[in-house]
């Protein structure tokens, strides 16, 4: 697999050399951190970087990841949890600071712009950018479905050294040998079953206490807590309308900040002039700021209307002023018949004997926006420190408090020591706040007001027009026959597929890496079916228009393109889509298990009223499998329904099944509004949507009726879950599409006459 | 200065007439449980009730609200307490545990409790009506269960 080959060749190069140079890097069972790193405040003691306890008997978790709904306080704290043998109501979680052990590695690994056939370039670029982002490999991020994978081990580890640690403070304030004694329920008991003490008691006892090496993690039969659906963490306060989203930061002296971006990407504002005169009541300052322009004032609402309506931006206009939809799609085209690919791929030989029939079919995905629920903001504030000294406090809903805060001492010229990085919840990420646009320019308004902390906001205008996009993406599938036979045989299948590489634009946006012209990844990941050749041509596309991580990255189309070419394929054949899939993985008992449930589960072949039809998709990635299978009702031959959705997932271990199960529903979900409704279109150099009536999202009256399964198939790797639930939908519904009317959608959003 | 009461406490505002009420309630009356989504009533995150009908308050005048009352997710549970002072619509959200990210829930929650007070029994249609918002994490099957389990509990089971 490509997860796994890449982390050996990061942790061989790390193993190799990088400590010798400067560089740190933690191995998994080296992530627990020091007892002072986890700041214990008044009446709490420190167990490790992970875990500390108060003497009201809190068990508080380290969880630096971002909390966006999928569930990530819950199970990382369960993690601990589990291994401390704390009782799940005594939990509570808290962002911890900047620091190496609560790095992400599986990200850096899954999103750096290499193929795993390049060691050399893996260890440039992994060289290069922990460099740029101070030595460490590694980024405190969110996304990339890898959260749970990449703490399964340290926070269990956490967990374990900080039920070691209060056994022995235990033992030491009440004079019984450690052997005598065990953690259950959030006590210290002895064998026998007489309480010691709760850990709240233990606070005070801790002292100088060492944290000891690891003890053996729990075997999975031993898990009490993992494995279950405790109550979420998050839930009560998102209920009572407490939760605290980005928007919500409220400080002293707060300012509100509006923006208006360059219409065309790559622009920026040279200068300004009010149609009035001067600045109405109430607005502070208008500035410059990276890619648009600002105006600062004691109301967002009245800001935001004096850029709309009361102000004369003089715009410079970005490479590609004229661009529009229809010349771009022309100019994929040309890339798709004579681009160079950047990367070919083959597998199985190619035979020449026989009587030959080719098959061809070209698919189209359109640019996407993420349009979480929340509208991009960033609340920043800039304090004079005396002697050229500054320092900068950002409080953001990010998904990546390391890149926000490289970003954030870049703007205001401060060693990134001097910034601080409050992340609060997220109202939803998908991908789009990984990116570091908005901290920039909340910085520049925050540094033309010194000493005030400025809320800046983005109209869901301009969220939708100045996204950094789904790529859109062109795909031709070939497939060969031999038809000398009484029935046709496959002989070989083969993509060429364009797209630009958000891998690519991503670290040359953010760090200014320089672009390495290698496709991204997801998008090039092969499909699991054993073809007796497979070739694979990807060409990277350039161009202004910005793209970045949107769930599921390069699956979402890619998958899409393939699964739909894997039934026509079975058409060709005469064969069913599900015999033809498990045919193709005899091989694969993982996923041979995870379509059988789906299919057993959704009543595959059993009849469906005219009208009416099934589609079958299957998608591995990001380290588990899913497939689903839609069921579409066609009313008039132009519009349908999707009535009902199956999903099946084998995602190795299962942390929380209650979060697997809405994370596949959420996958789903989002998948669908995009295969319904989803496009982003350019004319004049411009996006052409700007809200939700032109760019739609599914709601409650159009959410079909679903139902998830989770398989064991006793796989010991954890996958994500956050991603792979969105890739199979719009396959799934295209091809149940096709069962129903004979009509076969090649084209994103799916459109009926 | 505009007068209208807002989750049960008189409350005035010195802003222009034609400030949105969302934007009075999170600026200027700092309660910010109604969420700003979209701006143009197409999604629903920012719904509040006045005199007890739902009304998206990014789309509403503050001016039209003079000598009404609001009532906000911040007041909800106070005006028909149920476990720990939890409207039943909160208490079902929580017992289903509805939300992913929770942005757009407060708007949910309301526009439910709206339903409810004027359908006591909805049927899935009425549900799909009367909750047009949108939830980008798609919570929407959670959503339909805690509806009719807010029903339920409304109706007087435990």
């Amino acid at each position: 697999m490509k997860f796994s080959r890449r982390k050996a060749i990061i942790g061989g190069i790390v193993g190799g050399g990088f400590l010798g140079v400067g560089f740190w890097f933690a191995r998994e069972r080296d992530r627990v951190g020091s007892r002072a790193l986890f700041a214990p405040k008044s009446g709490e003691a420190g167990l490790n970087g992970w875990v500390k306890i108060s003497r009201d008997n809190t068990v508080v978790v380290a969880v630096p990841r971002a909390e966006m709904g999928q569930g990530v306080q819950t199970a990382l704290a369960m993690l601990v949890a589990e291994e401390m043998e704390a009782r799940w109501d005594q939990v509570r979680v808290e962002e911890p600071p900047e620091d190496g052990v609560y790095r992400n590695l599986d990200i850096l690994i899954d999103g750096l712009p290499f193929s795993p056939e390049e060691a050399g370039t893996v260890v440039d670029t992994a060289h290069w950018f922990a460099g740029k982002l101070g030595g460490v490999l590694g980024v405190n991020a969110t996304g990339g479905s890898t959260s749970v994978r990449d703490a399964w081990i340290p926070m269990r580890t956490a967990g374990a050294v900080a039920r070691d640690l209060l056994l022995r403070a235990a033992s030491r304030k009440a004079s019984i040998p450690v052997a005598d004694l065990i953690a259950v329920d959030g006590e210290v008991r002895q064998r026998s079953g007489a309480r010691v003490a709760t850990f709240g008691d233990l606070v005070d006892s801790i002292g100088d206490l060492a944290v000891r090496p690891p003890p053996p993690l729990k075997k999975p039969s031993e898990f009490k807590l993992i494995g279950t659906s405790p109550s979420r963490i998050d839930v009560p306060a998102k209920v009572m309308g407490t939760a605290t989203f980005g928007i919500d930061v409220r400080l002293p002296g707060l300012l509100y900040a509006a923006v208006l971006n360059a219409p065309t990407f790559g622009g920026a504002a040279n200068g300004f002039k009010l149609k009035n005169g001067g600045l109405p009541k109430g607005i502070e300052k208008i500035v410059i700021v990276p890619g648009g322009i600002a105006a600062i004032g004691a109301s967002w609402w009245r800001a935001n209307k004096l850029l709309e309506e009361e102000v004369e931006v003089q715009w410079q206009a970005g490479p590609e002023p004229k661009l529009d939809s229809a010349s771009l799609w022309k100019r994929y085209e040309q890339l798709l018949e004579n681009g160079d690919p950047a990367l070919t791929r083959t597998s199985g030989r190619e035979s020449a004997s026989g009587k030959r029939q080719t098959l061809t079919a070209t698919y189209r995905a359109p640019y996407l926006a993420h349009t979480p629920m929340e509208p991009m903001n960033c609340t920043a504030r800039v304090v004079e420190q005396g002697a050229g000294k500054r320092s900068v406090d950002v409080w953001m809903p990010n998904q990546s408090s390391t890149l926000m805060r490289f970003a954030a001492a870049k703007a205001a010229d401060v060693p990134q020591s001097d910034v601080t990085v409050h992340t609060t919840f997220l109202g939803g990420g998908f991908g789009r706040r990984a990116e570091v646009d908005l901290v920039r320019q909340a910085v520049g308004c925050a540094l033309a007001m010194p000493g005030r902390p400025v809320q800046l906001l983005w109209s869901r205008e301009q969220d939708i027009r100045h996204d950094t996009y789904r790529p859109m993406a062109l795909a031709r599938w070939r497939a060969d026959f031999d038809v000398s036979g009484p029935a046709p045989a496959l002989v070989g299948v083969a993509k060429r597929q364009v797209a630009q590489s958000p891998t690519d634009q991503f670290p040359a946006r953010v760090i200014g890496l320089p672009a390495q012209g290698k496709p991204e990844g997801n998008a090039v990941e092969n499909p699991p079916y054993a073809f007796p050749f497979y070739r694979l041509d990807a060409i990277v596309a350039d161009g202004s228009v910005p793209v970045g991580f949107w769930r599921s990255v390069g699956h979402s189309h890619t998958a899409f393109f393939d699964e739909s070419f894997v039934d026509e394929l079975a058409l060709a054949l005469v064969k069913d889509p599900l015999a033809f899939r498990r045919e193709l993985l005899a091989g694969k008992p993982r996923h041979l298990k995870v379509l059988d449930t789906v299919a057993k589960e959704a009543g595959w072949g059993t009849p469906l009223p005219v009208g009416s039809g099934r589609g079958l998709a299957l998608r591995a990635s990001f380290g588990s499998i899913v497939a689903q299978v839609a069921e579409v009702a066609v009313a008039d031959g132009k519009t349908f329904r999707v009535t009902r959705v199956t999903c099946a997932i084998d995602c190795g271990p299962v942390v929380n099944p209650a979060i697997v199960r809405a994370q596949m529903e959420s996958g789903i979900i989002y998948g669908l509004s995009a295969a319904l409704y989803g496009e982003i279109t350019l004319a004049d150099g411009a996006v052409e949507q700007g809200n939700f009536p032109d760019y739609d999202a599914v709601r409650l009256a159009e959410a079909p009726t679903m139902a998830v399964h989770l398989v064991d198939s006793g796989a010991s790797a954890i996958g994500g879950v956050g991603e792979p639930g969105t890739p199979p939908i719009a396959p799934a519904v295209a091809n149940a599409i096709f069962a129903a009317t004979g009509k076969r959608l090649r084209s994103l959003p799916l459109r009926l006459g | 200065m505009i007068s209208f009461i807002v989750n049960g406490q008189n409350r005035q505002a010195d802003v222009e007439p034609e400030k949105p009420l969302l934007w009075v309630l999170r600026e200027d009356l700092d309660i910010v449980g109604p969420k700003f989504g979209c701006g143009v009533a197409a999604c629903g995150a920012c719904t509040v009730h006045v005199d007890g009908q739902p009304v998206r308050s990014c789309s509403i005048a503050v001016s039209d609200v003079a000598g009404k009352s609001v009532i906000t997710i911040e007041g909800l549970g106070d005006r028909n307490p149920g476990d720990k002072g939890l409207h039943a619509v909160q208490r079902a959200w929580i017992e289903n545990q509805v939300p992913q990210c929770g942005y757009c829930q407060p708007g949910f929650i309301m526009a439910a409790a709206a339903l409810l007070k004027a359908k006591p029994k909805p049927s899935d249609r009425d549900i799909d009506e009367a909750l047009g918002n949108i939830c980008r994490c798609g919570t929407y099957s959670a959503i339909r269960r805690a509806v009719h389990r807010a029903a339920a509990i409304l109706g007087g089971a435990p």
